[in-house]
């Protein structure tokens, strides 16, 4: 493991990379474009992606060429390629250091992507408050276009691509991707009902893929490298490497790319730097706040899809945040749950009442006036909440708070019984 | 808003609803925020009914339906942030501008904004104003923060 090669964040480590067009193109940039468009049909970049096993890097983990070889191949019929740059997942930063730090190999991803599905148009839905993110974007996309690389006749190919960043506008539901395509048409972020899928109705009702910044990030590597060299990193079901943003109570927060089998112990105690002198790990949610909480007894879970699932949590978007022995989870539960009441869309009864009555029920058992019947009725409103709404926000409001009441469920009924938060003298200043 | 501006953002879509967003974003960022006029406006201009502005306009978190301060000053208070002292530094900075969070200064100087994730949290506690990051910030370093954005400002 400690041998390990960067990959995407591979070019952050050359000394004053600042990720211009002549920095990308001197590090080996736009070659991967080059040999797709003179070596590869759609189809057969299509079989090489594939092979590779790349995964969604967003949340869901779906195989990324299977989702591309279900955009229909009538050359008549107009398709799009979206660019998920929403990143709003509470623990997750790796999209914005790719943008900020190397435009241009996002920008290539997208076009090995748009090649592949026949797209003529791709947008980079880009969550508004990156404010410093989109005008990165667009002057890349501007530098690009100059050389080349992006618009008509790209290398002479006679493949054209218009490239657009489009921004957001603070909306947490924005990066579900029905929700994205909604905003990307000027209207509020309601999820839609599937299916129809975007791969057969998505922007604009047409053929649709939405990919994620770290996803198409992969591609480029992938074409130079071939898919044989990236389905060795990882397991054979989770290939590839992974950014892992790392937050909370440990030394050295940051993004951390590894293969994706790392263990959650060599990512916290090996690379950032481990807790603060005298303090003791009590938990770590692995994959951004929708996902369920582990303990110091999972340190040694692997890091891809299975062994997180297997573990009882989630890959997610692989933001881990880190909480020692100070941390009272009741009021994790009420920051978290405060935030999904904040970002449900409102659409779904389920969703809408669940969460405010999720943040209102831990709000007051952190403020001492908790009753013994809160916790059955904590776990009773979460399970109302799961697999019954058009999307999974739903979900990821239940599915902590239910694991914050496995592991914690003695922290829960200390609050109640004490009338008060145990830990309001140890919190820290 | 010129009519070039307009008509480049409209040329990015074939639909020209889409532009919506970035139209409000546009006139936003000159105007300060959206009024009554201008959602009538973007009404007009991309055809579709006022009220479907409005919906829009107060579905996202970022457009101001009125006047706040010149900057404002966004203050991350979710997990990671709020795990390493979000609530003492926001306590402080409402103590050291005389304001709560949701309002403006006096001078109409600051506004003082409570956001949930900002994708920073590497940099928790992490402030935002306009594309400038800044953090850690600890309590402590709210007083020179606050002094440096009045710099920025003068």
């Amino acid at each position: 493991m400690s041998m390990s090669e960067k990959i995407l964040t591979k070019r952050f480590d050359i000394p004053g990379y600042r990720g211009t067009l002549e920095e990308y193109e001197a590090a080996g940039g736009y070659q991967a474009i080059a040999k797709v468009l003179k070596e590869h049909t759609p189809a057969s970049l299509i079989e090489l992606v594939k092979r590779s096993g790349l995964r969604g890097r967003g949340g869901a983990g779906f195989p990324t060429g299977v989702k591309w070889g279900f955009i229909p191949k009538d050359p008549e019929l107009p398709k799009y390629l979206v660019c998920n740059a929403d990143e709003s997942e509470p623990g997750t930063f790796k999209d914005r250091e790719l943008i900020m730090r190397d435009p241009h190999q996002l920008i290539e991803g997208i076009l090995l992507a748009s090649f592949a599905i026949g797209c003529r148009t791709a947008y980079i839905y880009i969550r508004g408050e990156f404010v410093a993110g989109a005008r990165i974007l667009e002057q890349a996309i501007t530098d690009a276009a100059a050389r080349g690389f992006v618009g008509q006749d790209i290398l002479g190919s006679g493949f054209h691509l218009n490239l657009y960043a489009h921004r957001g506008a603070g909306a947490y539901i924005c990066g579900e991707e029905t929700a994205l395509l909604e905003s990307l048409e000027g209207k509020r972020g309601l999820p839609r009902l599937k299916p129809p899928f975007p791969a057969t109705s998505g922007l604009y009702r047409k053929p649709t893929v939405v990919n994620n910044v770290e996803t198409l990030c992969n591609l480029p590597h992938i074409v130079l490298r071939g898919a044989e060299w990236f389905s060795s990193i990882g397991t054979p079901k989770s290939a590839g490497t992974r950014i892992f943003s790392v937050s909370g109570h440990v030394r050295r927060p940051g993004i951390y790319e590894y293969p994706i089998d790392i263990t959650l112990r060599e990512l916290i105690f090996d690379h950032a730097g481990g807790m603060a002198e005298g303090s003791r790990l009590k938990a770590v949610i692995p994959g951004g706040s929708s996902v369920p909480v582990l303990t110091e007894w999972h340190l040694d879970t692997r890091m891809d899809f299975e062994s997180l699932a297997t573990a009882g949590s989630m890959a997610g978007s692989g933001g881990v945040i880190v909480m020692d022995e100070t941390t009272c989870m009741v009021r994790v539960g009420q920051t978290v749950s405060r935030f999904y009441h904040h970002e449900s869309c409102g659409q779904c009864t389920q969703c809408r009442e669940g969460t405010a009555w999720l943040h209102k029920t831990l709000r007051r058992i952190e403020e001492g006036r908790g009753r013994a019947v809160d916790l059955d009725l904590l776990l009773d409103i979460c399970d109302n909440m799961k697999g019954k709404t058009i999307c999974p926000l739903s979900d990821a409001a239940a599915m902590p708070i239910e694991s914050y009441l496995k592991y914690f469920r003695d922290e829960f009924e200390q609050h109640i019984v004490e009338h008060a938060c145990p830990f309001d003298s140890t919190h820290r200043s | 808003m010129t009519e070039e501006t307009i008509q480049r953002i409209l040329s990015r879509y074939p639909d020209r609803r889409s532009a919506l967003l970035p139209l409000m974003h546009q006139y936003q960022e000159e105007a300060g925020y959206l009024t009554e006029d201008a959602m009538r406006m973007l009404a007009a201009r991309l055809d579709i009914p006022p009220i479907q502005v409005t919906e829009v306009a107060t579905f996202y978190d970022m457009f101001r339906l009125k006047p706040g301060g010149r900057r404002e000053i966004w203050v991350c208070h979710n997990l990671s942030c709020a795990l390493l002292g979000a609530e003492q530094a926001i306590r402080r900075l409402e103590e050291t501008l005389g304001i709560s969070a949701g309002e403006t200064t006096p001078d109409g100087l600051f506004t003082i904004k409570r956001v949930e994730c900002l994708a920073a949290c590497g940099l928790a506690p992490v402030i935002q104003v306009g594309p400038d990051y800044y953090g850690p910030i600890s309590a402590n370093d709210v007083g020179d923060l606050v002094e440096q954005l009045k710099q920025q400002s003068a």
